[in-house]
C-alpha cells in the first residue's frame, strides 16, 4: 500500500521501474504533467486516478476531486486545462443515484473551472471490488503565457509560497471514515487552483521557478522532492505555515505531522526573491487566497533536505512520508 | 487554555533555556534519561536539543512499547490470525513493524485480515459486528494502554462476546528502569519520568530510584515547556545534592495514580514470571498476562501459539542504544542497513524509537553541521 501513498516508496516505484522502462521520451525531470509538442504546439498532458474512501465527505466527493485534481496537476505544471477525458470503474450493484450524484459533481466542477469534458469510458467490475467507484482521468492543457516550471532553475534565496492552510483534506477524510470517533468542523479543501496560478502568472510570472500541488504525502513530500531535484535545501518557518485549529488539534491527538497530510486545493510555488511580494499580493487578492503565506526559503544547506525552524529557536528535519500516516497510541 | 500554545510560548521557552544554562555547572557533564518514547519523539520533533547546553545530555530510554517487543511475538500473533475466519486487530503503530516473516501490513497484502483499531474497545466492537469471525486484538503498551485492554476484557466477559480474544504483550515500566540501572556500563544523573504511564501508576513507584539509587526523577509532560521545566527541576535537585521524585505533569498526573485503572488491571492481569524485551533480554516480572478467570479471552491459551524466537542480528547494537550506552548514530548499522523504511533493529521501527526519531528529525541536520564544521 505504501507504494501508492505518495511518499518515498511511490517515488522509488516511479524512478526505479516506471521511468526507466516506460518514459523513454522524457527529459528526466518528474513533474505533475508531461510537456509534449503536437504539430509544433506545446501541450501539457497528465493523468490521475481517484480511489478515495468514502466517496462523499464534508466539502466534496470523488467526482469533484477528479476534475479539480486533473486541473490542478496541469495548473502547477504551468498550463490551463483545455480538455479532460474520464474512465469510471464501477462496482457491480452501485446505486444509480450515487453515480448520478458524482456525475453532477463533476459537471459542476467543470463548469466552475470552464473546462470541457470531451470523452470517457465505463467499466463495471464484480461486487466487492473497486470500493463502489474508481475514477481515472487524463487532461491536456495549453501553457500559461510567460511561466516556466523547472526545479533546476531554483536558486538559494528564492522564497517558498504556499496558497493556504495545510492538511484540511487528509484530516477530513480520516475523520469521515468514522473509525476514529473524532469529530471536527472541517471540510476538504478540494478546489481548482487554476485562478490562483493564473493570478500569480499575471503578476509575478517571470519570478516563478517551480510549482507543485501537495496532495498525497503533503507539503513535506512535495518539498523534499523539490530539494532533491534542485540539490538545495528548503528552510521553513513553522510559525508561518497556515493551519486550521481543527487540523492542528487532530494531528496533535493522533501524533501526525500536518506537513505529511494530503491537500487537494493548495499549491506550493518557489519564487525569485524580487518577485516574492508581488506574488504574495497576487495570491492574497485572488478569491480563496487570503491565507497564502511565504513559508520559507531555499538555502544551500541542508542539501537535498527540508528543515523546519520552530518558533522558539529549535529546528528539525522533515522527511518524505514513509507509507501512509498512521496514528500513534502513546 | 488551549493546552498547546501555552506550553510552546517562545518567550518562556527562551527563559527556560537560559535558566538551564545558568543551572548547569560548566565543569559538570549531566546525563539525563528520558524514559518514555513519547518524550524522545517530542525532544526531536521540537528540536529541544538545540536549546540545551552541550554538557546537558539526554539519553533515550526504553519506553517505546513497539521497540521493545521481540520480533517473535509479532510472528506468533500473525501466525494465529492467518486462518480465514480470523481478524488481526492492532494499533496503527504496529502495522509496519516487521516480524521475521513480515509486518502486519505485509501479511495483509498476503491475505490476512488485518485491521487498524484506535482502542481495544474498537476491536471488541469489530467482534460484535462480525459474529462469524474471531477477532484477535494484539495488545501492546505500558500501563498507558493496559487499563483499556483490561476494561475491554471485562466488557467482553460481561457481555459474553466469545469471538474475541487478546494476544497480550503489555509490559510494565519500572522493571525496565531497574534493568537499566543494574547495567554496569550505565552512568546516569537523573530521570525524566514517564508522563502517561504515571497518569495510571502515579509517582510512588519511582521512589526507590531516588531513595536507593540516589537519582532524582521528575515526571514530565510532553510539550517543550514541560520538558524544559523538568530539566530545570532535575538540575535544581542535582545542584542541591538532592534526590527526590517530583511531579512536573501535575495537570494530568495524580501522585497516587488512577485507582480505578489500577483496579481494572489487577482484576484482569497478573505478572508474568519473566518476559523478553527486545534489546534488553529477559527481565523478570516485567510483563502482564491474562488471569485464569479470563482464560476464554486469552489468545495465548485459546490458540496454538508457535512461540517463535527470533534473534536480532548480532551487528545491531540496539541493547547498547536502548540503555543509552551508545548514541543512535554510533551503531554500525544506523542509516546504512537500518533505516525507518527497512528497520533491522527495534529502535528504528516506531517513530518513538530513539533511532527512528533521530533519523527522521536530526540525522541529516547533524551531517550538515559536521560538514560545515570541517569546512
Amino acid at each position: 500500500m505504501s507504494h501508492g501513498a505518495g511518499g518515498k516508496a511511490s517515488r522509488r516505484l516511479v524512478e526505479g521501474l516506471f521511468a526507466p522502462l516506460l518514459l523513454s521520451g522524457s527529459d528526466g525531470a518528474l513533474t505533475d504533467a508531461a510537456h509534449i509538442e503536437i504539430g509544433g504546439a506545446p501541450v501539457h498532458f497528465t493523468t490521475d486516478s481517484f480511489v478515495v474512501k468514502p466517496l462523499r465527505f464534508p466539502g466534496g466527493s470523488i467526482g469533484e476531486l477528479a476534475v479539480n485534481g486533473t486541473i490542478n496537476d496541469l495548473a502547477v505544471s504551468g498550463a490551463r486545462a483545455r480538455a479532460i477525458v474520464v474512465t469510471f470503474i464501477l462496482e457491480e450493484g452501485l446505486s444509480s443515484s450515487v453515480l448520478e450524484a458524482e456525475v453532477r459533481a463533476m459537471s459542476a466542477a467543470l463548469s466552475r473551472a470552464g473546462v470541457a469534458m470531451v470523452g470517457g469510458d465505463t467499466k463495471v467490475v464484480e461486487r466487492g471490488k473497486a470500493d463502489g467507484m474508481y475514477i481515472s482521468t487524463a487532461g491536456i492543457g495549453s501553457p500559461i503565457f510567460g511561466i516556466t516550471i523547472d526545479a533546476r532553475t531554483v536558486r538559494p534565496g528564492d522564497r517558498v509560497l504556499l496558497s493556504g492552510p495545510v492538511g484540511d483534506h487528509g484530516i477530513t477524510i480520516l475523520l469521515a471514515r468514522g473509525e476514529l470517533d473524532l469529530e471536527a468542523d472541517l471540510c476538504s479543501d478540494t478546489r481548482s487552483v487554476l485562478p490562483m496560478v493564473e493570478a500569480l502568472a499575471a503578476e509575478a510570472g517571470p519570478g516563478i521557478r517551480w510549482m507543485r500541488d501537495p496532495t498525497r504525502g503533503g507539503v513535506a513530500t512535495a518539498l523534499n522532492e523539490l530539494a532533491r531535484d534542485c540539490g538545495l535545501g528548503v528552510e521553513l518557518l513553522e510559525e508561518e505555515i497556515p493551519i486550521h485549529d481543527a487540523v492542528r488539534g487532530a494531528c496533535e491527538l493522533l501524533g501526525l505531522d500536518p506537513l505529511h497530510i494530503a491537500n487537494e486545493g493548495q499549491f506550493l510555488a518557489v519564487i525569485a526573491p524580487e518577485y516574492a511580494d508581488l506574488a504574495l499580493n497576487a495570491l492574497q487578492q485572488t478569491e480563496g487566497g487570503d491565507d497564502a503565506r511565504i513559508i520559507g526559503q531555499i538555502r544551500e544547506e541542508p542539501a537535498n533536505a527540508v528543515l523546519v525552524n520552530t518558533r522558539y529557536g529549535g529546528s528539525r528535519i522533515v522527511d518524505m512520508l514513509v507509507g501512509d500516516p498512521l496514528p500513534r497510541i502513546c | 487554555m488551549r493546552y498547546v500554545d501555552e506550553f510552546r510560548d517562545p518567550e518562556l521557552i527562551t527563559r527556560a533555556s537560559e535558566e538551564i544554562r545558568r543551572l548547569a555547572e560548566s565543569e559538570r557533564h549531566y546525563r539525563i534519561m528520558e524514559v518514555c518514547g513519547g518524550h524522545t519523539h517530542a525532544i526531536y520533533r521540537f528540536g529541544l536539543k538545540d536549546l540545551l547546553p552541550s554538557n546537558v545530555e539526554l539519553i533515550h530510554g526504553p519506553g517505546c512499547p513497539v521497540c521493545v517487543l521481540p520480533m517473535g511475538r509479532i510472528d506468533d500473533g500473525l501466525a494465529i490470525a492467518r486462518e480465514s475466519n480470523r481478524i488481526f486487530a492492532a494499533f496503527g503503530d504496529m502495522m509496519r513493524v516487521p516480524g521475521a516473516r513480515g509486518s502486519p501490513f505485509e501479511h495483509k497484502a498476503r491475505g490476512t485480515d488485518v485491521r487498524i483499531v484506535y482502542s481495544p474497545a474498537d476491536a471488541l466492537q469489530l467482534a460484535r459486528k462480525n459474529p462469524e469471525k474471531e477477532v484477535i486484538f494484539f495488545a501492546i503498551g505500558f500501563e498507558t494502554t493496559s487499563p483499556s485492554t483490561a476494561l475491554t476484557l471485562m466488557s467482553a466477559q460481561a457481555e459474553g462476546v466469545r469471538n474475541f480474544s487478546v494476544f497480550c504483550n503489555h509490559v510494565t515500566i519500572v522493571p525496565a528502569i531497574r534493568a537499566i540501572l543494574d547495567s554496569p556500563d550505565m552512568r546516569l544523573d537523573g530521570f525524566i519520568g514517564p508522563g502517561h504511564v504515571s497518569t495510571v501508576i502515579g509517582c510512588r513507584p519511582y521512589e526507590w530510584i531516588a531513595k536507593s539509587e540516589g537519582k532524582p526523577v521528575v515526571t514530565s509532560g510532553f510539550e517543550p515547556l514541560d520538558l524544559l521545566q523538568s530539566i530545570i527541576m532535575l538540575l535544581q535537585q542535582l545542584k542541591a545534592g538532592e534526590a527526590r521524585v517530583e511531579n512536573q505533569y501535575k495537570r494530568v498526573v495524580p501522585w497516587e495514580g488512577n485507582r480505578a485503572a489500577l483496579r481494572a488491571m489487577a482484576e484482569v492481569f497478573e505478572l508474568r514470571p519473566y518476559f523478553e524485551w527486545r534489546g534488553l533480554g529477559f527481565i523478570s516480572q516485567s510483563a502482564l498476562r491474562i488471569r485464569e478467570k479470563y482464560a476464554a479471552w486469552d489468545a495465548e491459551r485459546r490458540y496454538d501459539v508457535p512461540e517463535t524466537r527470533v534473534a536480532d542480528p548480532k551487528s545491531a547494537q540496539c541493547g547498547e542504544v536502548l540503555k543509552g550506552v551508545l548514541k543512535p548514530a554510533q551503531c554500525k548499522l544506523f542509516g546504512k542497513e537500518c533505516t525507518p523504511e527497512h528497520p533491522i533493529g527495534a529502535l528504528m521501527v516506531s517513530s518513538e524509537g530513539s533511532c527512528a526519531a533521530y533519523y527522521n528529525y536530526e540525522y541529516r541536520k547533524s551531517l550538515v553541521t559536521s560538514i560545515t564544521a570541517v569546512a
